[in-house]
This record gives C-alpha cells, structure tokens and sequence, in this order.
C-alpha cells in the first residue's frame, strides 16, 4: 500500500526545492506543496506538473489525491 | 466521431461542462460530488458526461487537457481544473464571477 511518505518522496525527487505537507490513509492523501517550480505558474499547470511527476503512478497507485500547491510567494501571502 | 473530437464538440457546445463519475443526482465519487456541490452554490446550469458510462471519454479526457484525473470542469470551452481548483476558486469567489459572466453575456 503507498503510504504518505512514498508519494512525498516521489514529489520531492521530481519537484525542486519543494516543501512538501501530506497526510492520508493509503486511499485517499492530501498535500500542500511549496516550490519555487510552481513561481510563475497558474493553479492548472502547477497542479499538472505534480501529475506530471507523479506519472503513471496516478493510474496505479494512487486512488485519490488531493492537493494545494503554491509559489513560495503565494505561500507568504496566505500566511499574512 | 473519435473521442477528442467528441470532447471538443461537447465542451465547445455547452457553457459550463462537467466530466465526472456518476451524475449530479448520483456522484460515484467524493470529488465528483464535491464538484457538483461546488457549481450548484454558484447557480451554475451545466451538463455532465458520466466517464464511468463512457469509457472512451475516460482516457481521451486525460488526453485532452494533459489531466489524468476525473472530475473536470470547462467553462465556454476552456479548462478550469479539477476539485481542488475548483474549491478553490470558489471560495475567493471567481468561479461564481465566471459563471455570473455567462449569464449576463
């Protein structure tokens, strides 16, 4: 079963620099990733490239996956 | 009809289009009932296609817009994202200003 932890490290290999946040039960993950990758980016293609990452193991592996992603900037201005 | 010329035909035809498993009454999965839970709070009127009915537009779907999950929402054609975009524009309110302006245009 993929666990949280496999598809952090999937992201992380794929993304650079990213921050990544996730939780789930083996069917169904949340994650909120932070990268610089993402900086000039709109939601779509920020989202597609995490997919892009992530590859066939979204047909296999990985049921549900829910996610939040954002540039570092977006990020400073959610948390102000 | 192959089924990205399908896709096109349906997404150009109808203003606000839906690709979801199961339909508005009856969603078959948590996202795609979020979905529709989603456009109905914004006074959306749209149309479903149900991929689970329709295997063709299941795989050509993630194809069309380089998306490998269902649901999917088009607005006049163009591809808005799938659930969590969509909670997402809905609450700093630009989806309802999208489909406000199709009512008014």
């Amino acid at each position: 079963m993929v666990t949280p932890e496999d598809i952090k490290g999937w992201i992380e290999q794929g993304i650079e620099n990213c921050q990544v946040e996730i939780e789930g039960d083996g069917q169904h993950f949340y994650a909120t990733i932070v990268s610089p990758a993402f900086s000039g980016k709109n939601r779509v293609q920020q989202h597609q490239l995490v997919y892009k990452v992530l590859g066939d193991r979204m047909k296999e592996q990985i049921h549900a996956l829910s996610m939040q992603t954002m540039s570092p900037e977006e990020h400073a201005t959610k948390a102000n | 009809m192959d089924a990205q010329n399908k896709i096109k035909a349906q997404v150009e035809g109808n203003d606000v289009m839906l690709y979801m498993k199961g339909n508005a009454t009856f969603p078959q999965c948590g996202f795609s009932g979020r979905a529709v839970e989603i456009l109905k709070a914004c006074g959306a009127e749209f149309e479903t296609v149900d991929v689970l009915s329709n295997p063709d537009i299941r795989e050509g779907i993630k194809q069309y817009s380089n998306w490998p999950t269902i649901p999917q929402l088009y607005i006049k054609g163009e591809f808005i994202g799938g659930s969590d975009i969509m909670l997402e524009l809905y609450q700093n309110g630009e989806l309802q200003d999208k489909i406000n302006n199709l009512k008014a245009g």
